[in-house]
């Protein structure tokens, strides 16, 4: 069991690490969301890994349970990074249609001038 | 007493009432907006008034016990950093609105009342996770801030800069779930009685969870090697948010000040060394990619981004002596800097109007060259940190807590090579814009900033684009002025912010809390 989570997590944080090297915009929000996947699958496992047990203590028992809070780490930071993906995705293509280019580096001899919105 | 939680609240409820209600009345949005951020300067007021006796004020969400509740927890170091964070929006909302800045996109006043709320929050809490969430709030806002009024280099900057915040915020779970795993907890008070627990032998997991916390909030702060984002973000940003972003540094510093002393501070044998072995040099090497970058900047907004920079390695090269003496003087130098970085982008904005680029290279003087040339002069010395403005103090201060043999030949050597370095940097950007212009002439345009045949009249700044920066500068002579007062708040500040068993008395302890 632990071999198999830890290796997920490996896989899905190399996989989303390589794709954010990539600098374009598609491969770095795809690698965000594999990285977060690996986070989420972390945070779960940061409770200690227990099969088929509730996450609330059995009454008055000395019964086996599983670590809640991560439960509810792993909701919050999916619902974030759930968020974040589509402002993401919204201004990558912003920065492609306005550009023309989805490379995510700036050229070295950008013309800094700010765009002063016709004033 | 729910003064605690009025800060995050009243931003909160705020936004989606202008964003929602006032969308299409923009005097109306301009109007609540200004009353809101004024209402959070009363309240950061009335804050400061409530923790200047020393007491720590703990705020329970829902009423819960702490390491089992969220808590907001306020003492002089968290009022202080409200009543910062309050004080500089009025100044950039103030420019924001008067400059035109506000109506050349949707929604800035709903994203500021955001941005405002997520930094209140960040400032007040005192759960680490609750820390990443207000984190993402003001990330968020700032998203949206950074590409207001849009346009293509502006557009790829922003990208640039969420795809960095975003690698930066899974790193920040990573390192929670690395520290909830090897502590059991996420209270920071709760972390300060476990963590010195943990025998050295045993403590690798949490030096991990302890290193990458520390790099999420140099990412924040823009500390090296992780500053690379700054320069582009900043040079590109609307300018009344850059502004308003001087304190988005800060937000990283206050973190690791917060974070690093309670929690892995002085006393935790596994983890106490770590900040200070690796924030030392970092900051040192800020100092110098500051110092170089605004030597070598092309782009008058560049070059007050890399000053930024430079101010930014300064407050870290104190910060890593993690001594009560040496965090007074970080934090003097902090508002002072805060303050100055933030009026440099709103004359800069002044300027650039008006010349259309912002190269640094001599064009035709604009109208009213001498009071931009006397403001920009005004505000570089106090961004370089000369006298007789508060900078001065501040980099005294820091030098004068930096006496300890292996750290005062490096810190010396790096804040007085790096303020000589700043203030040649200023020097040359301020000849090239003011005095270098005024041999040229412009076509139909006398050289006199007064000559009645000015290019566009129109263009001329009116007192209420003028009365932010002046507003900022005369802070900054108050500041110098009452150096004293605002020291002796610092140094108790500090002392308070070291003596981690009152923190964790306060806020893990019974009957003392508010609510």
């Amino acid at each position: 069991m632990e071999i198999i989570v830890a290796s997920t997590i490996a896989v899905l944080t190399a996989g989303g690490v390589y794709l954010m090297l990539r600098l374009r915009t598609f491969p770095v929000i795809l690698g965000l969301a594999l990285l977060s996947y690996a986070v989420n699958v972390f945070l779960f496992a940061s409770g200690r890994l227990a099969i088929d047990q509730s996450p609330i203590l059995a009454k008055y028992g000395a019964a086996a349970y599983t670590d809640p809070l991560p439960q509810a780490l792993v909701l919050t930071a999916i619902v974030i990074s759930f968020g974040m993906t589509a402002v993401l995705v919204m201004i990558g293509l912003g920065a492609y249609l306005e550009a023309e280019s989805d490379q995510i580096n700036l050229e070295p001899e950008t013309d800094n001038t700010p765009d002063n919105g016709g004033a | 007493m729910h003064w605690i939680i009025l800060p995050v609240v009243l931003p909160a409820l705020l936004a989606p009432l202008i964003g929602f209600v006032m969308r299409h009345d923009i005097m109306l949005a301009r109007t609540a907006s200004l009353a809101g951020t004024l209402a959070l300067v009363v309240l950061a007021l009335g804050l400061t008034a409530m923790a200047t006796d020393g007491t720590t004020h703990v705020y329970r969400l829902g009423d819960w016990p702490a390491p089992f509740g969220i808590v907001l927890v306020l003492d002089r170091l968290s009022a202080l950093m409200v009543l910062l964070t309050a004080v500089l929006a009025v100044i950039v909302l103030i420019h924001a609105i008067a400059s035109g800045w506000d109506v050349r996109g949707q929604h800035f006043h709903t994203l500021f009342q955001f941005q405002l709320m997520g930094i209140c929050g960040a400032f007040l809490t005192g759960d680490i996770f609750n820390l990443f969430v207000f984190f993402e709030v003001l990330l968020i806002a700032s998203y949206g801030l950074m590409i207001h009024s849009g346009g293509k280099n502006r557009m790829r900057a922003g990208l640039q800069y969420v795809v960095m915040n975003l690698a930066g915020s899974t790193l920040f779970l990573f390192a929670l779930g690395t520290l909830y795993a090897s502590t059991g907890t996420l209270n920071i008070a709760d972390l300060a009685i476990r963590v010195p627990e943990i025998p050295v032998e045993d403590a690798a997991l949490v030096r991990v969870a302890a290193i990458l916390l520390m790099v999420v909030f140099a990412v924040k702060a823009a500390l090296f090697p992780v500053q690379f984002w700054l320069p582009a973000t900043y040079a590109n940003a609307p300018a009344p948010v850059a502004a308003l972003f001087a304190i988005m540094t800060k937000v990283g510093a206050y973190a690791i000040l917060r974070v690093h002393t309670t929690a892995f501070g002085p006393g935790a044998p596994g983890t106490e060394d770590l900040a200070a072995t690796w924030l030392f040099p970092a900051a040192l090497a800020t100092i110098a990619v500051g110092a170089l970058g605004v030597l070598g900047a092309r782009h008058l907004m560049q070059m007050i981004a890399f000053s930024v920079l430079g101010s930014m390695g300064t407050l870290f090269v104190a910060v890593a002596a993690f001594s009560s003496a040496a965090t007074s003087a970080a934090l003097y130098y902090m508002i002072h800097s805060t303050f100055a970085a933030a009026c440099l982008f709103l004359i800069a904005d002044l300027v650039v109007t008006r010349r259309l680029t912002d190269t640094l290279a001599p064009a035709p003087p604009t109208v009213q060259n001498g009071l931009f040339a006397a403001l920009f002069f005004a505000t570089a010395i106090a961004m370089a940190g000369m006298p007789p403005l508060g900078g001065f103090l501040g980099k005294l201060l820091i030098l004068d807590a930096l006496r300890a043999p292996g750290v005062m030949e490096w810190a010396w050597t790096a804040i007085l090579l790096g303020s000589l370095l700043t203030i040649v940097g200023f020097a040359r950007a301020g000849s090239v814009l003011f005095w270098k212009s005024t041999a040229l002439t412009a076509p139909g345009a006398g050289t006199n900033a007064d000559t009645p045949a000015a290019p566009t009249p129109n263009l001329r700044a009116t007192p209420m684009q003028v009365a932010p920066v002046m507003l900022g500068l005369a802070i900054l002579a108050v500041l110098a002025v009452l150096a004293g007062l605002v020291s002796t708040y610092l140094e108790n500040a500090s002392v308070q912010l070291f003596d981690r068993s009152s923190y964790v008395d306060a806020v893990l302890g019974t009957g003392q809390g508010e609510n």
